[in-house]
């Protein structure tokens, strides 16, 4: 016959949660809140530490963000792979010319390049007239306005990019025939139109010349060549060469280079051929002007990385002086709670029961404080977003991604922990009589 | 109820080992009512301490209940403690944070029951110590009779087989003390057994039996 001696009835188990040490049911809750809440002082010198580090990443990585979004607005719907040109006077003596000439690109440039530089994506060439000088060269009826106006092929609408509000841009029908049409920026339209009226194959005058109005462009970037978008005249290039009596000069050439491609090739190359076709010195840095767009962006870009990075290095370092902080008031808490640890143990409580509550205070403490910094950063975040609220700002939105505040979070609660871990350990290894003995 | 036998049990520090028990031999009924008395440094208190396993022995047998007390991990420890064994200390040891009602409550919560039936149980053990107008102040309101009545409270609350006294005069004056010695000796009536650490003979003198210890050893018999 089998008989089984239990001295000790077998106990009811707690429940899992209670078992691991960190999981709060209500109980545990009441206990945590009630240590943390009968400490005011102690509790709110450990939570500012961190209150105020994340206080400060949030605000930086903001104030960061803000920056990014602020320099990439200006260069948005303005394709990053390309590269402008425009002609200098020669600084260097070549070929019977003497330095200090000036020359112009010409049409016949333009099927050189395209046959030669085959990481060519788009190109158009670029005509400038009027605008400058105050006078009304854009008319209709009576009413007027001085506009840029400028000669374009329909390529130029992928480089620097518009919406059409009304009607179309300028198409390769436009320019083979050189139709006399136009298409107006938003601003020359509500000057010259009644709000709501429709443009499109309306007449009007510019520089003494009639055309056709085939469309209504809106900016969708900052930056424009020559002047803003939306008080602009675009003419079919051919159109605006042969009314305006420009021969076959081209002021400006806009170009892209296929994805993929590495800008400064095309950019090379076609200072080149240019060079080649003007008698223009291989030496001479100056006669062709180039602008690499691609090259600005990679600096914005790095710029932006670097700046986001010293943010996160500075920030987490805040961030990890408040865990610090917290680790060490923990620690000087463990100590100055000795006796009552010793008196819990007394009692009853286990090891695990002790680093559970000391672990779960510093938890607790640290998302607390945490959540308090989140919240107040991104209230004075908005705050200043609203007061910045101007368009063309290098500085615009300072705001943090959801996902950012729950990674804060999550940061939060694992340096909570760490916070936590050595003064637990700590609590641990006192032995119940000797904090009881401790007067 | 608690078998010792030949316990030995020394302290190391650095450079010098202190034999602080050597060999005690005692049995403890169930019921009785007993003093242990001693100068200090006799090592009543380590004595004391090893019977609330509070710290262990070097070598020797100690059986609580017909239970051998050795070797325990840092759970069951906790756990023999909990169940079987109730502290009343000289300087209360009360949590200074957590009123009346809370301290007294506090083992309930380490053995899992609820705040609102711990609390009911809690208020009667307050009541039996006629604190329970008292239940909602904090330590450092109560006179020091009336801590003790809590830590006492405390003590009582998970049942314990066995009462240990660490001094629980030490920090009283004699009105007070003879009021809290009437209490303890009630509950030795209720059928508990009640040990008690003093150095004070008039103390000594209300239980039934005086256990004298000197120099790590006793030195009646027992």
């Amino acid at each position: 016959m089998q008989q089984q001696t239990n001295l000790h009835p077998r106990r009811k188990k707690a429940p899992f949660s209670r078992r691991i040490g960190l999981a709060f049911d209500t109980d545990r809750w009441q206990e945590i809140w009630m240590t943390i809440t009968s400490n005011k002082s102690r509790s709110f010198l450990t939570a500012f530490g961190v209150f105020w580090g994340i206080l400060m990443l949030v605000l930086m990585v903001g104030a960061g963000k803000a920056l990014e979004t602020g320099i990439f607005s200006q260069i948005e719907g303005f394709a990053t792979n390309s590269v402008f040109f425009a002609a200098e006077r020669t600084t260097e003596p070549y070929k019977g010319f003497k330095k200090g000439r000036s020359w112009n690109m010409t049409n016949s440039d333009l099927p050189i390049i395209r046959q030669r530089v085959e990481e060519l994506q788009y190109i158009s060439p670029v005509l400038f007239a009027g605008g400058n000088n105050g006078d009304k060269n854009v008319v209709r009826g009576d009413k007027g306005g001085s506009y840029l106006v400028k000669g374009c092929y329909p390529e130029y609408d992928l480089i620097e990019k518009s919406k059409m509000l009304y009607g179309r841009y300028v198409n390769d029908i436009d320019i083979a025939e050189k139709r006399k049409v136009c298409v107006i920026g938003e601003r020359v339209y509500e000057v010259l139109f009644q709000r709501e009226e429709d443009p499109v194959g309306k007449q009007i005058r510019v520089n003494g010349i009639y055309f056709h109005v085939i469309g209504v462009a809106r900016s969708e970037t900052v930056v424009s060549l020559g002047g803003k978008t939306a008080e602009t005249v675009v003419l079919p290039f051919t159109t605006m060469q042969q009314a305006f009596n420009q021969g076959n000069i081209i002021h400006f050439l806009a170009t892209t280079a296929k994805p993929g491609v590495a800008v400064k090739s095309v950019e090379d190359k076609i200072t080149e051929i240019l060079k080649q076709q003007h008698q223009i010195s291989p030496d001479d840095k100056e006669a062709v002007f180039s602008m690499n767009i691609e090259e600005q962006y990679k600096m914005f870009f790095y710029l932006g990385i670097g700046i986001a990075a010293l943010i996160w290095i500075v920030g987490l370092g805040t961030l990890l002086a408040g865990a610090i902080g917290v680790s060490n008031i923990m620690l000087v808490t463990v100590r100055e709670r000795t006796k009552e640890i010793g008196i819990r143990r007394a009692l009853g409580a286990t090891s695990n029961n002790i680093i559970g509550q000391i672990l779960s205070e510093s938890v607790v403490l640290t998302v607390l404080a945490g959540i308090g910094g989140i919240m107040l950063g991104v209230g004075l975040l908005s705050a200043v977003g609203v007061a910045l609220n101007q368009g063309d700002q290098f500085f615009k939105d300072p705001q943090i991604s959801f996902s950012m505040a729950v990674g804060s979070l999550i940061i939060l609660i694992v340096i909570g922990m760490l916070a936590g871990v050595i003064p637990a350990q700590r609590a641990m290894v006192i032995k119940p009589i000797e904090a009881i003995a401790e007067e | 109820m608690i078998t010792l036998t030949n316990i030995h049990k020394s302290y190391y520090t650095e450079a010098i080992s202190l034999h602080v028990l050597k060999g005690i031999s005692l049995t403890i009924e169930a019921g009785e009512y007993v003093s242990i008395m001693g100068a200090s440094g006799s090592g009543k208190s380590t004595l004391l301490n090893i019977l609330g396993i509070l710290d262990t022995y070097d070598s020797g047998e100690y059986r609580l209940n017909g239970t051998l007390i050795k070797d325990l991990g840092e759970k069951q420890a906790a756990r023999y403690r909990n169940e079987m064994i109730g502290f009343v200390f000289q300087s209360f040891n009360l949590i200074n944070f957590k009123n009346a009602l809370e301290n007294v409550a506090l083992p309930l919560y380490y053995k899992n029951v609820s705040r609102k039936r711990r609390n009911i149980i809690a208020m009667e053990h307050l009541d039996k110590m006629g604190l329970k107008d008292w239940a909602h102040h904090l330590p450092n309101e109560l006179s020091g009779g009336q801590k003790q009545r809590v830590a006492i409270a405390r003590a009582m609350i998970s049942n314990p087989k066995i009462i240990l006294a660490d001094e629980p005069t030490g920090a009283l004056d004699s009105q007070t003390s003879i009021e809290v010695m009437s209490v303890l000796s009630d509950l030795n009536k209720q059928g508990i057994t009640l040990i008690i650490v003093t150095h004070e003979q008039s103390v000594a003198d209300t239980t039934n039996r005086i256990i004298r210890l000197k120099d790590g050893m006793i030195e009646n018999g027992g």
